[in-house]
Formats: C-alpha cells, sequence, structure tokens
C-alpha cells in the first residue's frame, strides 16, 4: 500500500485496517504523533489528512491510501518553526509536552479555517485534546498569538 | 533489602551523639562524600569537579540527576549549576548522569520528620538532619514529593561554585596571574586584559589539581538566571515533535511487546487460550509473565491485537470485589484498633463542644494516575549486562527489581533515564520494568520494547488513596471555637513502601498531611487519623495525602465559619498564627478583590493548605448558569521562599489547580467484580480546555526556605470550588468527584 506522508510516498507493507498512527510510529519510524489512548479520547496522535486534523490512532492505513498525510514533522522544523510553533515557544506552553505535538496539529488546521477565532470556539475546538499537565491557559494564549501571526503573514 | 526503620533507629542514635558533640563513627559517615560516578567513565583529558560537572577539549556536560517527569527539572537543575558557574543556556549539554548514591535527595529525609513544616525549632531542626541522614546513607536518589528544587538549590550552586573557582585556579597556575584577580564570564576564565580561556581549554589543567573546596555563594542581588525568566531547554523540542520521550525510542532489530495482566490487582492467571493469537501476523512469542501474558511481535498495535485475543481465566482480587465493600471498609475504621495517630490536640475539644456539635462527613474516593504517555520500557537482557531505557523517578530502586528478577548484580544493570511524558506519582511504580525484565530475561539478546496499552495501564493503576473525614466542631460569638477532624484512610505509604521493599517507622504522617499542620489557633483543635487495612493497591498521587485531606479539613472549617456567621476569609485570617501563611491570605483576598458584590446567581470560596512547606491559598469564582456550574476565575497566591524561574512557577501553579479541579469534579475509579471500572480517558478525564477558567497567580517569597511547587496547588482546589460552590447556590458538597452532585457547564 502506498502512502504519503509529509510529501513522501512510501510502499508499506500493513494490514488494512492498521491504525494510521502505528504505521507512521513503528513503520515509517515518525515520531512526532503520540499514543495516548487509540480510541480518539486524547488527541496527542493528531496528524493532517489532506489539511484537515484527524485522530491518526482512529483511521486506518486503507483509509488515507492515496491522501496526503501531514504529521508534526511536516508543518515546520525548529530551523523552520510553523506560526503555531512559534506562538507555542514564546508562550511557553508544554510541561511534559507529550500532549503538544496533537495540540499544535488541532491549532493549525483549526486556524486556517478560522482566522480570527473567538473564545468559544477555541474552547470548542480545543476540547478535544487532553493535556493531563493542565497547560490549557497557555495553550488558549498561545492560539490568540499564533492567530495574530498566520493573520499578518 | 534496605529497611528504613532500622536504619532509622541507628541514625537516632547517631543523631543524639552528633548533637551532644560526640563524633562516632556513625557520624563520620554521614559526614563522608559519597563517590563521584563520573570518576568510572572519565575521557582522556576530561575534568571532572563534583558529580554534577564534567568538561573536556569538546564541551561542557551538566549532569541533572532528578528526572524531568514534565515539571523542567532538566532546566531548573541546569540553571542551578550554571548561576554560579558563568554559563549561558546553549553553552553545555546535560545528561540524566547514571543512578548513584551521590545523588541522594537532601530534602525528601526532612520531610519525614514529624513536624509541622512552620515548626522551626531546634527539635524539629534537629529531627529534620536526622532524618536527612538516613536519606543520604541509604543513597536515596529520587524525584518526588516536590523536593527536587529544595533539595537542588544550594548544592548545584556550590557545585558550579567548585567547578568555577578550580578552572580559575587551573588558569592561575597556567599564567601566573592571582586568582583574585581573574573572573568567570561566558564558559571562559577572563584575565585582567581581557583575554578570555574558555573552560574547554583549561579541562585538562583542571583536571590535574585538587578541587577548591571553600567557595562562597554569590549573594542573590548578583544572580542573573535564578528568579529570571528562562526558556526551558526543552521548549523547542517539545513544540517540534522532536523531542524523543522513553516510548519514542528505536533501536535496529527492536521487538515490540504488550501485556495483559489479571486486571484483578494481585489475582492470579489460572490458565489461558493463546491458540488464535498465536496465528496472527507479526506474533513472534507468547510469553507468561507474573499473573499474566505478554506477546511479542513486530509492531505495537499487533501485539496489542495479539494479547487481546487471547482468553484468560483470571484469579479472584485479593480485596472486596466490589466498590461498596471499600467504603464499608473505610467506615468502620474511626475506631480505637485502627487509630494511628493523635497528630493535635490544643485545648480540649470534648469540653468546648459539649452537646452543641457541628458535624460532618466527608469521602474521598481512588483516583488514578494516567500521565498522558502510557507506562513501558526498552529492554535488553545478555548473561553479563542489562540495560533498560526507562523513565522513572527512583532509578536506583529500579536497579534493585530488576536485579531480584534477572539475577544481575547491580553495578551491571544499566539504568537510561529519559524524558517522561507526565507522571503525577505514577513513575514510581515498578509494574512496567518488572514486567520488562521478566520479558527480556525470557528473551536473552532480543532488545525489545514494552508499552502498556491505555486500558491495560488504567487496569494497573495504583491510584489515590480511598479516604473519609468525619469533623465535629463548636463555634461561639462569631467564632470558630472547636474543631475536630477524623480522617480514615488506606495508607499509600505503606501499600507503595510494601512494593518498594521499605517499611517506615512511626505513624504515617501522609494520613495526617494537609489537615494536622493547619497554621490555625482554633482554641480547642484535634487531629487523628484512622489507618484503614489495605484494600486496593495504592499510590502516592500528586499531593498524596493532602490531596484529600485538603479538601475534607478546609471545606469542614468553612462549614463551621459559616455556622458562626463569620466571613470565611476574615476568620481564616484571625485565626492564622503563622505569618508567612497570613500574607499568604492577605495576598489572595487582595488580588480576588475578596469582599466586593459578584452580582446574582455567583459566589467565591476560598480555601488555604500547607502540603510540602508550601502556604497556599486559592479563591475561585463560579456561576451557577441554567446548564451548571461554571468556573470563572480562579486566584492563586503561593510562597515558596524563592521563585527559581517565574514562567515555569507559574505554569506548574496553573496546572497543579487544573488537576486538582478536574479530578475533584469528574474523576473517580471504582472497582466491580475486582476490576477499575474505568478503562480510558472517556470514563476518567480530568479537565478538559472548555472546563478551565482563568487562573492568575502570585508567588511569595517571605518563607526562609526554599520549596518546590510541583504538588502543592493541588490541594486547596477542590476546597475552594466547593466553598464557592456553596456561596453561590448554598449547596453543601461533601464528597469527591462533585458531578455526583451538582452538574458543570
Amino acid at each position: 500500500m502506498r502512502i504519503t506522508v509529509n510529501g513522501v510516498t512510501t510502499n508499506v507493507d500493513v494490514e488494512d485496517e492498521m491504525p494510521l498512527l502505528w504505521v507512521l510510529r513503528d513503520e515509517l519510524k515518525v515520531k512526532g504523533p503520540k499514543y495516548g489512548c487509540g480510541i480518539a479520547q486524547c488527541g496527542a496522535c493528531t496528524v493532517h489528512v489532506d489539511g484537515l486534523a484527524v485522530r491518526s490512532c482512529s483511521i486506518t492505513a486503507k483509509q488515507v491510501e492515496g491522501r496526503d498525510v501531514t504529521t508534526i514533522e511536516g508543518i515546520g522544523s525548529p530551523d523552520a518553526l510553523h506560526a503555531v510553533q512559534e506562538a507555542w515557544i514564546e508562550h511557553q506552553v508544554a510541561q511534559c509536552g507529550y500532549c503538544q505535538s496533537g495540540q499544535i496539529m488541532s491549532a493549525a488546521s483549526f486556524l486556517s479555517m478560522h482566522p480570527s477565532p473567538s473564545d468559544d470556539q477555541i474552547d470548542h475546538a480545543m476540547s478535544a485534546n487532553l493535556c493531563r499537565c493542565g497547560t490549557y491557559p497557555r495553550i488558549r494564549e498561545a492560539i490568540k498569538t499564533a492567530a495574530a501571526k498566520m493573520r499578518e503573514a | 533489602m534496605v529497611n528504613v526503620g532500622k536504619i532509622a533507629r541507628r541514625s537516632f542514635l547517631v543523631g543524639s551523639v552528633a548533637v551532644a558533640g560526640g563524633v562516632a563513627f556513625g557520624y563520620y559517615a554521614v559526614q563522608k562524600p559519597h563517590k563521584n560516578p563520573l570518576l568510572a567513565s572519565l575521557a582522556d583529558g576530561e575534568a571532572t569537579f563534583n558529580p554534577w560537572v564534567k568538561i573536556s577539549s569538546k564541551g561542557i556536560t551538566l549532569i541533572t540527576p532528578h528526572a524531568d517527569l514534565g515539571q523542567g527539572a532538566y532546566s531548573m537543575q541546569a540553571a542551578l549549576i550554571a548561576e554560579e558557574l558563568d554559563l549561558e543556556f546553549g553553552q553545555f549539554d546535560i545528561e540524566p548522569g547514571v543512578p548513584a548514591a551521590a545523588y541522594y535527595n537532601t530534602a525528601l529525609g526532612a520531610e519525614l520528620a514529624p513536624f509541622r513544616s512552620t515548626d522551626e525549632s531546634f527539635q524539629a531542626e534537629t529531627m529534620r538532619t536526622v532524618f536527612s541522614s538516613v536519606t543520604k546513607l541509604m543513597g536515596a536518589q529520587g524525584t518526588g514529593g516536590s523536593s527536587s528544587v529544595p533539595d537542588s538549590f544550594e548544592k548545584l550552586r556550590i557545585a558550579g561554585a567548585v567547578a568555577r573557582e578550580t578552572l580559575k585556579k587551573a588558569a592561575s597556575k597556567r599564567t601566573g596571574i592571582d586568582v583574585s584577580d581573574l573572573t568567570t564570564r561566558q564558559a571562559a576564565v577572563v584575565l585582567p586584559d581581557g583575554t578570555m580561556l574558555t573552560y574547554a581549554e583549561l579541562a585538562a589543567d583542571a583536571a590535574k589539581i585538587k578541587p577548591v573546596k571553600n567557595v562562597e555563594l554569590r549573594d542573590p542581588s548578583e544572580w542573573r538566571l535564578v528568579g529570571k525568566e528562562m526558556q526551558r531547554l526543552d521548549i523547542i523540542p517539545k513544540s517540534t515533535g522532536t523531542l524523543t520521550y522513553g516510548i519514542d525510542l528505536d533501536f535496529e532489530g527492536m521487538l515490540y511487546a504488550a501485556v495483559k495482566v489479571n486486571p484483578r490487582q494481585g489475582g492470579e492467571l489460572n490458565g489461558y487460550d493463546a491458540s488464535t493469537a498465536e496465528t496472527m501476523r507479526g506474533v513472534q512469542k507468547i510469553l507468561p509473565v507474573t499473573n499474566g501474558v505478554a506477546v511479542i511481535a513486530n509492531n505495537t498495535w499487533r501485539a496489542f491485537k495479539a494479547v487481546d485475543a487471547i482468553t484468560y481465566d483470571w484469579g479472584d482480587a485479593p480485596y472486596p470485589a466490589e466498590q461498596a465493600d471499600h467504603w464499608k471498609a473505610v467506615e468502620a475504621s474511626f475506631t480505637d484498633d485502627f487509630l494511628d495517630n493523635e497528630w493535635r490536640a490544643d485545648g480540649d475539644v470534648d469540653a468546648a463542644i459539649d452537646g452543641n456539635s457541628i458535624e460532618a462527613e466527608y469521602r474521598a474516593p481512588y483516583v488514578a494516575h494516567q500521565p498522558l504517555e502510557p507506562i513501558g520500557a526498552v529492554i535488553k537482557v545478555t548473561d553479563d549486562r542489562l540495560d533498560i531505557w526507562v523513565g522513572h523517578q527512583m532509578p536506583r530502586f529500579v536497579q534493585q527489581q530488576i536485579a531480584a528478577i534477572t539475577g544481575h548484580d547491580v553495578k551491571d544493570i544499566h539504568l537510561h533515564n529519559q524524558y517522561m511524558g507526565g507522571s503525577f506519582g505514577h513513575r514510581l511504580e515498578f509494574e512496567n520494568v518488572k514486567l520488562a525484565a521478566e520479558i527480556g530475561n525470557q528473551m536473552r539478546g532480543e532488545i525489545i520494547k514494552l508499552t502498556f496499552s491505555r486500558e491495560e495501564d488504567f487496569a494497573h493503576d495504583f491510584p489515590r488513596q480511598i479516604a473519609m473525614a468525619r469533623g465535629r466542631g463548636a463555634v461561639s460569638g462569631g467564632q470558630v471555637e472547636a474543631y475536630d477532624l477524623g480522617v480514615a484512610a488506606v495508607s499509600s505509604s505503606d501499600s507503595q513502601g510494601a512494593r518498594a521493599n521499605l517499611s517506615r517507622p512511626g505513624p504515617d504522617g501522609q494520613l495526617a498531611a494537609g489537615a494536622w499542620n493547619l497554621p490555625y489557633a482554633v482554641p480547642n483543635f484535634r487531629m487523628r487519623t484512622y489507618k484503614v487495612p489495605e484494600l486496593a493497591p495504592t499510590s502516592s498521587w500528586r499531593s498524596v495525602g493532602a490531596s484529600s485531606n485538603g479538601f475534607f479539613a478546609d471545606c469542614f472549617l468553612d462549614e463551621l465559619i459559616h455556622a458562626a456567621g463569620a466571613d470565611p476569609m476574615a476568620e481564616r485570617i484571625r485565626l492564622c498564627d503563622h505569618d508567612v501563611s497570613r500574607k499568604v491570605l492577605e495576598a489572595v483576598a487582595e488580588m480576588s478583590g475578596w469582599g466586593t458584590d459578584l452580582g446574582e446567581n455567583r459566589g467565591r470560596g476560598v480555601a488555604f493548605v500547607e502540603s510540602f512547606g508550601v502556604p497556599i491559598a486559592e479563591v475561585i469564582e463560579v456561576t451557577n448558569t441554567e446548564n451548571g456550574i461554571r468556573i470563572d476565575k480562579v486566584f492563586v497566591a503561593a510562597d515558596v521562599g524563592t521563585v527559581v524561574d517565574p514562567i515555569n512557577f507559574d505554569n506548574h501553579v496553573k496546572g497543579g489547580v487544573v488537576w486538582g479541579l478536574g479530578h475533584a469534579m469528574n474523576c473517580e475509579i471504582t472497582y466491580a467484580d475486582g476490576m477499575a471500572e474505568q478503562s480510558n480517558f472517556h470514563a476518567h478525564e480530568g479537565m478538559r480546555l472548555h472546563q478551565c477558567p482563568e487562573i492568575v497567580v502570585r508567588g511569595l517569597e517571605n518563607a526562609e526556605k526554599v520549596r518546590g511547587i510541583g504538588e502543592p496547588p493541588v490541594p486547596p482546589a477542590a476546597p475552594a470550588l466547593a466553598n464557592a460552590i456553596f456561596a453561590a447556590t448554598g449547596q453543601r458538597i461533601r464528597e469527591m468527584p462533585f458531578n455526583k452532585h451538582i452538574q458543570f457547564v
């Protein structure tokens, strides 16, 4: 099966029903998306499929065949940060950081559709991503900063 | 195995001798430094000055042995060394170091002494010294108990200063310039003419001389880093998905393991049928482990699927199968037979109450830790060496646990500590490392990554203690006159200690933590604890005893204050007999505008709890909306003596409030048929972003001693919320989780 991740297409020999998360982590060694719950409850595994935020633990390999998968590694890097990543660093959002790849991917997708989000929209969009450390106040601030950066860009 | 009880008794003698001015062998053993573990692996031309600093011609490495669970411990430790060594962030690497006695925790022992942390009497300080000697003799390296900052604050600055002065001495020898004419800046010794000799180029010379011993620490007014806003060393990797956690490790040829162990914790496996699992794609091996089965496959998901395809015949739980029976056992423990200690008996509560008793009963359920990175480990066992890669708070105990399974000598067990995706007390336990050792031992030569599924992690979490409190009190003349609180709980310290082969002398201080030490001069004040015989196994959960006791103790006081007709803030301030604590209350009153009118359907509650030496007060504002209670705003004032990094402090306090509120509102673990009924985050989600209030934080620095902030923000959150709900609705909630009694937005 041919899967395209961060612009690179690879042949993978996996079961049709293997969740994308485990194709990424164990077969393609892309470790940015994290395993947290396996049932789309925590959002730590969030990636973009054709630009939309998706829980990679709950979408199968077969379902992404022929579509573009983008992980946190694909939206920016330490040398070329995405606006959301810049904002996350400015606000020093992370504590343990384990959920933050998923938070950033959810935020990036959300902001691409809502360039000037209201507080309620932010709360609604980001409540599917769990943070056990409780960095929510900083996530809210960073999203507003990122929105401003993206509008200026 | 080490027995803390025995050592404690022995060092009581040591302490007595030392206090009397005598010098005995034991005293010598306490004074003698542990061996520097860096000496064992120094490269040619590399210098080490103490267990925390290593410099070679290639660069500078700082050793940060306190584990980083997400709390920023690596950055904090590095900053303290860098402060005195005159390094900037970016001029050094960090390593967690190897498990070693030299990294024993100097702050944990002091907390074991049975004195209120506000007690700075001679007796209290002496006992703290004695208990610290115990942890030193044990070489007890550990991260927990909000102790990383108190442990590190002085000793790591000294480590930096020793390295700095030794490098200056080396520069003096090389140039002939007197040490007093040399300064340091930017990882270099600076000569009077401005020439900079880098530490790297001085390392080989410095390695040849004896480290300078007498150093002076800089005055706080000269600090460049401490107390200033810092950027955490891990913030860029954590914002770009490039940080490697234990679960992300990858090695050539690595195999993947999943386990299923009897969900009735401690129950046996009577039998299993793996015939379907054996035929599944990618399955390499199916192995028995203690009370369960492991599947080794070529992909984590395949291992998860196969271990789920096995049918199991599980034995019974060694504790009551049904939750109701756990509560009955707690209810039945408020008797003299189970009395663990009377912690406080000021005045005469019985006489003061005398038939006019105000009474209430409180409950706190089991709650799970469940950090977002599930537990696991990577292991490779060979006949003469064992390597384990895992994030753990007690590395030397891990070595002991593994040695007991594989038979390796502790010195041949190499633990490579990893960045952790949270802990909250979960990574003080050993289930993952013991199972990894059992698997690795049966597959010697292979490198294997064990990952717990979320469901397996929930089933084998050792939750917070189940606890109840019964309060009696009396008021008169608008004041609280008598306060009598009894707490009955299982001992998470005993449960956890048994698994770590530790026993502790005397009563369990965690049964009373956060309640007996309230700094209130109620004329008649009694606090007793009753130890409930072990039910389900339990463990330290962020803020431990105070996480339930803070709720009981402060809410019951709030009930008495309301019964007296007094103002909740004014009466707490009037009763407070500890200056630093009173200032905390006054600060939060001022921050929150206490006393101003909030308008209709709104209410404000205050709570104060002292835990881990930190007095902390929180005021919460709520609105009673048509759809339930909405938490609008939280104000927090806490005194940690010195705030090392204001940003991390702020983030931590907010996180602690979210942790405390989320679990108090929404979470419990209950048992049915001997198994935890909550299997994943849908049933135990803590707080999500839409419920998170605005949180305003102020750090005070009036206290003498520096303290850690990891746990103290948790205990006041639940009582402040319950008190606010009462103020807004008149409904007094006496049981967590609150959502059993009231709806939240």
